[in-house]
């Protein structure tokens, strides 16, 4: 346990030296953040004031708090593992005495919680500024809230590594990255509500484990759910962050399998 | 059997075999081809034994080194490293044992050196008070001091080689297995790691192997050797018998005190120069068929000598006379 600690605090501090790369990020979050609250304000607008739910106050809210999970989510998916095992560096984690998902785990959490208080924070402040946002005042919702955060970092993790094993068995994975970040980024809430979809589409986006990675923190950070409807939300990222993590576990092993029986 | 057992060897690798399927080839008309990596290899190495494992580009090195790591599965034979199976037990085994791959890193790269040293002390379930003493043996042996602070991208590549070494040592492990521990290293950098490996091993009687290009670095660091050819083991022996019993040419340079054309010499040895106006002659001959002292009464006979000094061949010469024999 206290490896997996030192794992995730080395993490934060690497990430905490990447300063030129922080402060670029924050900009292009806060510009991004700007632009897509003036499309989803003017939507707001044109309905009426209100559509689906969200007024002027939550759409700007939901962009903005969307705007500050980016990062820590890493909404874009990640390429390092994939480059590990094509560059056979994978050899290397197989032999530390810590398991390979817990020591990815760890520097992906190190990583978030850096990124969620250097990139997520400035856009919030941003956002407050130029539009406004509502926040919860209840500490419970606040709690429910970093839980949901933690949640949904976990469950992009997962989902991320599991397109990252796939290099295990092809040869180039960028394709893949690509096509999962797409229908991540529109599936999990990100780039429009959820509620904002076709009815259909809605059901089917549901019974994925998108809208755990961005939607549901957004809706318990937001307050757009009470405290008891927002229990039954979390218990879904947990649900699905424990099925992701037995899938990219028995990935992981047929992966390591492959290496030992095919070499690498 | 116990796993602490010295008795036992720590490695012991039978009748070990390894093929690769290699597909070549466009989609559709792929090719499949089964290459054999290693083929039958059996070699057991003692506790506290060091042992250089040498041999060409693609002989089998790395592969039966993955295969005694547990990342590579033998096609068959068996091998056991400190009493385990490397595959089935490969996390257990990584707690006993200390690995360099020379053209890998296992530090964080974005960090300072002395962090990564942190993180893997954690993994080891090192205590705090284990940690720092041992660290410092390391950051005083392996001369770290000064780049200790610097994040490891910065490091130059001997740097970071001892970076990597005091990494794999920080645990205190019973065997290190180094692939290529030197390669692309300067002269000091070789030599300071080199001292240190043996100051090591005199103070905690480590296990040693050790696959390189460099013949320095087993004449530095072993008392045996075994060489590959092929995926077999060409030979396995003392690295003092070596030159010896493989009867390579030895070459003994006299001086005389005045200038001969040509001197009569036993039919074992030939003469491969005479320079300096027949001053300087350099005869070849094999330490098996001839003496030295032999050799020298024969010339004495028939001039003075005025000085003399005996080559060995060199380690790669004698690895190549092996890889020649085996053709």
């Amino acid at each position: 346990m206290l490896a997996f600690w030192r794992i995730i605090a080395a993490s934060f501090r690497q990430y905490s030296t990447y300063r030129v790369a922080t402060v670029a990020g924050v900009f292009t979050n806060s510009v991004f953040g700007l632009i897509r609250a003036s499309i989803l304000l003017a939507a707001v607008s044109t309905a009426g004031g209100e559509l689906r739910g969200y007024d002027a106050l939550q759409a700007a809210t939901y962009v903005w708090l969307g705007q500050a999970l980016l990062a820590p989510v890493e909404a874009f998916g990640t390429r390092e593992v994939a480059e590990r095992v094509h560059q056979g560096d994978v050899a290397i984690d197989l032999l530390r005495p810590l398991g390979f998902l817990r020591l990815q785990y760890a520097q992906k959490l190190g990583r978030s919680a850096f990124l969620l208080l250097a990139r997520g924070i400035p856009p919030m402040l941003v956002g407050a500024a130029l539009t406004g946002i509502s926040l919860p005042t209840d500490p419970v919702a606040w709690l429910l809230g970093l839980l949901a955060i933690l949640l949904a970092v976990t469950v992009a993790f997962l989902a991320d590594m599991l397109v990252n094993l796939a290099a295990f068995w092809i040869v180039q994975t960028r394709g893949l990255t690509v096509v999962y970040t797409a229908v991540m980024n529109l599936l999990s809430g990100f780039l429009i509500p959820i509620a904002w979809f076709p009815d259909r589409l809605i059901a089917l986006t549901r019974a994925t484990p998108f809208p755990a990675m961005v939607q549901t923190p957004i809706d318990v950070l937001s307050a757009r759910v009470s405290t008891a409807e927002a229990l039954p939300e979390i218990g879904v990222q947990a649900l699905w962050a424990g099925i992701l993590a037995l899938a990219a576990w028995a990935v992981l092993q047929r992966g390591i399998r492959s290496l030992e029986v095919q070499g690498g | 059997m116990t796993i602490h057992d010295t008795t036992h060897p720590a490695i012991d690798l039978r009748s070990l075999r390894r093929d690769y399927l290699v597909r070549s080839g466009p989609l559709g008309r792929r090719t499949r081809r089964v290459v054999r990596a290693v083929d039958d290899v059996t070699l057991q190495v003692r506790p506290g034994e060091a042992v250089g494992f040498v041999g060409a580009n693609g002989a089998g090195k790395s592969t039966t080194i993955k295969m005694m790591t547990g990342i590579l599965q033998p096609t068959s034979g068996d091998v056991r490293v400190l009493g385990r199976r490397p595959v089935a037990e490969r996390r257990r085994l990584a707690r006993e044992i200390g690995v360099v791959f020379g053209q890998r890193s296992q530090l964080w790269w974005d960090l300072p050196l002395r962090d990564s040293f942190r993180i893997l002390g954690a993994m080891h379930r090192l205590s705090e008070a284990e940690r720092v003493r041992r660290l410092g043996r390391l950051v005083e042996g392996l001369d770290l001091e000064e780049f200790l602070d610097r994040p490891v991208r910065q490091l130059s590549l001997g740097q970071r080689m001892r970076g990597e070494v005091a990494a794999s040592l920080l645990h205190s492990p019973r065997l290190i297995i180094l692939d290529e521990p030197t390669i692309g290293l300067d002269m000091i950098s070789k030599e300071g790691l080199r001292r240190f490996l043996r100051e090591d091993r005199e103070e905690r009687g480590t296990t040693l192997f050790l696959t390189t290009h460099d013949m320095g670095d087993v004449e530095r660091l072993c008392e045996r050797i075994v060489v590959v050819n092929s995926g077999t083991v060409a030979f396995d022996g003392p690295l003092a018998g070596f030159r010896e019993s493989l009867g390579a040419p030895r070459e003994l340079i006299v001086d005389l005190a005045s200038p001969r054309e040509a001197l009569a010499l036993p039919p074992e040895a030939d003469v491969l120069a005479v320079e300096a106006d027949g001053i300087r002659h350099r005869i070849a001959f094999r330490g098996s068929e001839m003496t030295v002292p032999a050799l020298l009464s024969a010339i004495g006979a028939q001039a003075e000598i005025a000085d003399l000094s005996l080559a060995e061949p060199a380690i790669e010469d004698l690895v190549r006379e092996i890889y020649a024999r085996g053709r």
